[in-house]
């Protein structure tokens, strides 16, 4: 027993937000007696969500304009069907014509981001409003958090991790085939291959930075001295997993801004810069 | 140098309350606390506040200040505007007491509920032998001051009362992390965590982090590598396999 | 009379670091065991503790060992300590730390994975166990977590305002039956039937008003224990930390580690002097570096170099400090320079430091990696306390023990820092396994009186029957000031008997103290009933310091500025006269054994 003086029940007050009846609290009405701008930060997160959301779902849906040789649109990377333009990854099978090859592969990489650790607060928080800001209430009755489906589903990340190490070797292949010309031949760079290796240097940083990936490399050791090798994996992960959300917000303006100029270069708006 | 602020405090216990205002000297260099012991000392010698060692150490004068929760000794008055009303409230997650005071039992209730820490055997010499590598996760941990704050600030109790019996809040979180990353400790508190103390209901929004007075990364580096121990063991058919052929992965 | 009845063997008063000891020792030997504490439990003073806990490991330097820290320790308190305490105390503190690791503590390592071990003034090898400058709350956690496996009752905020004592069932003297205290909650009676109580509450430093103690050090034990018919040791001896926080106004006092020394820093005046140079007392001029390079090179070399002056015993900095400020050459708020930063990285620091680095950048916006702290003398510790026999920490009344900083004797009349935690520790722990021993012989249980519970209650109501009296606030403002300006760290005749006119008058004033509002957390009544305490306490240091005339440890009379031979034989006990006034004895101090006293000569000579 660890006990304070013993006593009655009180009076009941409601609970904060719409969360029932919370016994004795102090007796305050007020949802926040926060002073500060606690909105903007998961409006400023909305308003950006929604903005790539929008664009890559239409970019999804286009199934145009995403190769212009030799890039190939980071959307529609890897290309797996034979109706694929371009030809720089293995054809695997036809499927209708009115499907876009990019959404057999983008469940994938939204899997990622969808039950990435840093995603997960930044769309509970802004999205779903549980809660919108630090000591500002919650709107909902209930919460039962990530304890049954669908949300325990957030558990199999990891999965989805190496999935994205698998995208982000063939995003390096399709960088480094951008070092040939449209003729095949090797000894080309242009603006377009820089975008493209960028961008997959940032998408492989946002993979290998990531929660699950610090557990795996050393996280899970609980005497790190008997594995020196793992220690120095884990240390340096736990650098990269401190800028998390720093990578996870670049990487997707990355892969938006690398569609962005395939589609400019595909539609003939502009042509690529080539260094040589 | 010296200059009367304004303080709204809640005032009041358990059948009800209200703030009230108050116009107050503030000094150079001074911590809220310190004007509260001013209103004590000088115009409500009733106010209940609780403290100790008004230098950040103990935790023990936790409050809301203008909506934040905080320690009072460790928020300077250099941080408000001279004009700016300051508001301080008791903690809105925990029963109330009087005044600022609040009934923090909960708390303790759920630190008995842990399962003790369990060592291995010394070695021959009478010694343990550990790293200092192997030490400073859990080290992290134990800076713990509790003070409460990231109990009081984490929505899944505060805004759902109902949500304390089957979540213990992410003190104990990473008390739990602590104990499962300890070189010596030798219980497995995988299953307790999901199932006794509540482990999925966190929602990683990380409030505990961003309230923590002693900075203690509570969500990277204690609830979330927690959530990944939990997911070896009971989500992850790999490791689970790979424990049933004999690589263990808790070496 | 609504009152809360509970019966146990052993009730511990206190819940820092002895007292948590003393109940998991007592509980672990059979006996029924309740804390109580005024605070939340985890709260205690204990957690204050930054540098460490002194041990004779050896884990760093194989020449260390129990008689090395008995004399460090005997020399530090200027041979006044009873010489048994020390030795239970120097043989014991491995252990009691060695244990803390299976109860879950995590200190800092060695590279051969042992427990680190840093150096501190006074001892001669690098000792105290630490975890970073937060040892304190590592060992209040462990213990907190160690009570609470053992399923410890623990009554917090609950403050004992009355030993009960009762006559013996053999017709001896009156031994302890039980504690009376309230819920500072809800201002609700409790009493604890029991034949043990282990006195823990710290110590007195609240009565100071410089101080780094919190609200709690009121010296409650002291007073209750002299009210139970116990004495009380030595309590001139009042350690003034050397280097407490001077700016801002509001945090003047907060403790700055002596690790700061132990870790490089090093202490100047306005003019950039290390001062310290200038204040080897002969004592220990043999053992101390002459040079600025001798006492840099002595970090890494301590087998050829001597210790710098910086880190000798707390007294002599303390005064030191106190010296060049009041020779105006101190820094702009009052203090001295205590500068780290030009001499270790600031990752070291940050790293060897944090709780520091934190408490300057939070309270006085000082980054400690860049400039120098301005630190000066603080009141931190009481030597003096309880009377007890060293090995059970038995008061003079049967059935109480003491053990911490409320009990006396361990220290001289000086401590070394780190030898506190050690201390809570060692005799914590004896205290707790001779109060359960105590209990269990106890068969046949001494009912409480109801009159004398009456009375209690009575006493602890008596503010809210007075109307339109003073301020409780006031009156202990008042009272910190009369022991700040009189009976503080440089003590004189005229000043000390001024202090104790001073102190008669407030405790007319404190007779007619009323309280407004009512019992529920009323801290004006919490203060209303621990002034009393602080009062007596108050009076027991300055009576006994204006008797003992001659200057030692943290005890220094410009009127007789030397040690004096006849005093270094002398106790000085305070008793609670019949007539509830303190009467003050000299008694002599106990005699160390030959092969013990040899140790001096061994140890200087190696």
């Amino acid at each position: 027993m660890t006990a304070t003086a013993p006593r009655g029940t009180g009076a009941v007050t409601p609970g904060r937000g719409d969360g029932g009846p919370a016994p004795r609290r102090a007796a305050i009405a007020e949802r926040t007696l926060r002073t500060d701008r606690w909105w903007v930060q998961p409006l400023v997160t909305v308003v950006v969500l929604v903005l790539f959301i929008a664009y890559s779902t239409f970019r999804a849906f286009q199934n145009a304009y995403y190769y212009a040789e030799p890039y190939v649109s980071p959307f529609y990377s890897p290309c797996i069907t034979t109706r694929c333009e371009g030809d720089s990854f293995p054809e695997f099978f036809e499927g209708p014509s009115w499907i876009s090859p990019a959404l057999y592969i983008l469940v994938l990489p939204l899997g990622i981001r969808l039950t990435c650790y840093y995603y997960r607060k930044a769309y509970y928080r802004s999205f779903w409003l549980s809660p919108p800001a630090c000591a500002v209430a919650e709107p909902h009755g209930r919460y039962t958090g990530e304890t049954r489906l669908p949300l325990i589903g957030q558990n199999i990340h990891r999965y989805f991790l190496y999935a994205a190490l698998v995208f982000n070797v063939i995003l390096f292949y399709e960088a480094f085939a951008s070092f040939r010309d449209e003729t095949g031949e090797w000894g080309h760079m242009g603006l377009g291959t820089l975008i493209l290796l960028v961008n997959a240097v940032l998408l492989f940083m946002y993979s290998i930075s990531c929660h699950s990936c610090r557990h795996i490399v050393g996280g899970r050791l609980n005497s790190f001295s008997k594995h020196p090798l793992r220690y120095r994996a884990w240390t340096w992960v736990s650098k990269q997993n401190a800028r998390h959300m720093q990578y996870a917000w670049i990487s997707l303006f990355g892969v938006a801004f690398a569609d962005f100029y395939v589609f400019l270069l595909a539609t003939g708006t502009i042509s690529d810069l080539r260094f040589f | 140098m010296s200059y009367d602020a304004t303080f709204r405090v809640w005032r009041g216990d358990a059948e009800g309350g209200d703030l009230q205002s108050f116009t107050v000297a503030v000094n150079e260099g001074e911590v809220v606390l310190d004007v509260i012991h001013r209103l004590q000392s000088t115009q409500v010698g009733d106010l209940a506040v609780r403290w100790n060692c008004k230098a950040g150490k103990c935790g023990s004068c936790s409050a809301e200040i203008n909506g934040r929760p905080r320690l009072m000794c460790m928020t300077r008055m250099s941080t408000f505007g001279e004009d700016e009303t300051v508001t301080v409230t008791p903690l809105r997650a925990f029963p109330v007491i009087r005044d600022l005071v609040t009934d923090v039992s909960f708390n303790y209730e759920q630190a008995a509920r842990i399962p003790a820490f369990t060592p291995k055997a010394r070695e021959e010499d009478g010694n343990h032998r550990m790293q200092q590598v192997d030490v400073e996760r859990s080290q992290e941990f134990r800076k713990c001051i509790e003070c409460w704050l990231c109990q009081d600030v984490c929505h899944v109790i505060r805004d759902h009362e109902g949500n304390k019996a089957a979540f213990s809040g992410p003190r104990f979180m990473i008390r739990l992390a602590e104990l499962d990353m300890h070189p010596l400790d030798t219980v497995d508190r995988r299953d307790a965590a999901q199932d006794e103390f509540g482990l999925g209901y966190c929602n990683i929004t990380k409030c505990c982090s961003e309230v923590c007075p002693e900075g203690i990364h509570i969500t990277d580096n204690g609830i979330i590598p927690l959530k990944e121990r939990v997911v070896d063991r009971r989500f992850d058919p790999l490791t689970w396999l790979g424990s049933k052929i004999g690589r263990r992965p808790q070496a | 009379m609504e009152l809360e009845r509970h019966e146990y063997d052993v009730v511990v008063v206190g819940a820092g670091g002895a007292g948590l000891r003393a109940a998991i020792e007592a509980q672990e030997n059979g006996a029924r065991t309740a804390v109580v504490c005024k605070s939340l439990l985890g709260k205690a003073h204990t957690v204050m503790a930054e540098g460490g806990i002194a041990a004779a490991m050896a884990n760093l330097y194989p020449e260390d060992n129990w008689r090395v820290h008995f004399r460090d320790t005997m020399r530090g308190g200027k041979m006044l300590n009873h010489w048994r305490m020390a030795q239970l105390h120097a043989q014991e503190a491995p252990d009691r730390v060695r244990e803390l690791e299976d109860w879950g503590a995590l200190f800092d390592r060695t590279p051969d994975g042992l427990i680190s071990q840093r150096d501190f003034g006074g001892h001669r090898y690098a000792r105290l166990a630490h975890v970073g400058d937060r040892t304190g709350l590592e060992l209040i956690r462990t213990l907190q977590q160690r009570t609470v496996a053992l399923g410890i009752d623990v009554f917090m905020e609950c403050t004992v305002t009355r030993l009960l004592t009762g006559p013996a069932g053999d017709g001896g003297p009156d031994e302890v039956t039980g504690a009376f205290g309230y819920w500072r909650e809800s201002g609700r009676f409790v009493a604890w039937q029991a034949p043990s109580v282990v006195l823990a509450t710290g110590g007195i430093g609240k009565s100071y008003k410089v101080t780094s103690n919190s609200w709690e050090y009121t010296g409650d034990g002291h007073s209750l224990a002299l009210q139970a018919g116990a004495t009380l040791v030595n309590m001139e001896f009042v350690q003034f930390h050397p280097t407490g926080m001077v700016w801002p106004p509001s945090v003047r006092g907060i403790l700055v580690t002596e690790s700061v020394r132990g870790d490089g820093g090093i202490l100047k005046n306005s003019a950039g002097n290390r001062f310290m140079f200038d204040y080897i007392p002969d004592f220990f001029r043999k053992e101390t570096a002459e040079t600025e390079a001798e006492a840099d090179r002595w970090y890494d070399d301590k087998k050829n170099n001597r210790r710098p002056p910086e880190l000798l015993p707390r007294d002599e900095v303390a005064r030191a400090i106190n010296s060049e400020v009041k020779a105006g050459r101190g820094s702009p708020h009052g203090g001295v320079f205590l500068d780290i930063a030009s001499r270790r990285s600031a990752e070291y620091i940050r790293k060897r430091l944090p709780s520091m680095y934190h408490q300057f950048r939070e309270l006085a916006e000082v980054d400690i990696t860049a400039e120098a702290m301005e630190v000066g003398p603080t009141c931190h510790y009481v030597m003096g306390g309880v009377e007890v026999d060293p090995d059970t920490e038995a008061a003079r009344v049967p059935g109480l023990f003491a053990a911490g900083e409320v009990a006396g004797g361990m220290h001289g009349s000086n401590r070394l820092g780190g030898n506190s935690l050690s201390d809570l520790l060692v005799f914590g722990r004896r205290a707790g396994l001779a109060a359960a021993e105590h209990a269990l012989k106890r068969i046949d249980r001494t009912h409480l009186r109801d009159d004398a519970l009456a009375d209690a209650a009575r006493a602890a109501l008596a503010p809210f029957e007075r109307e339109g009296g003073e301020n409780p606030y006031t009156v202990q403002h008042d009272l910190q000031q009369t022991m700040h300006d009189l009976v503080g760290i440089i003590r004189t005749a005229p000043e000390m008997e001024q202090a104790l006119e001073r102190i008669a008058a407030l405790k007319e004033r404190v007779a007619n103290l009323s309280v407004e509002g009512h019992r529920q957390y009323n801290p004006g009544w919490h203060l209303a009933l621990d002034l009393p305490h602080m009062l007596v306490v108050s009076e027991c240091i300055a009576r006994a310091a204006l008797e003992r005339q001659e200057s030692r440890g943290g005890h220094t009379r410009d009127d007789f500025p030397a040690t004096d031979d006849e005093w270094a034989r002398t106790n000085l006990i305070c008793a609670q006269a019949p007539d509830g006034s303190v009467a003050l004895t000299r008694q002599p101090l106990p005699r160390m054994p030959a092969e013990l006293a040899d140790v001096f000569e061994e140890v200087s000579a190696s």
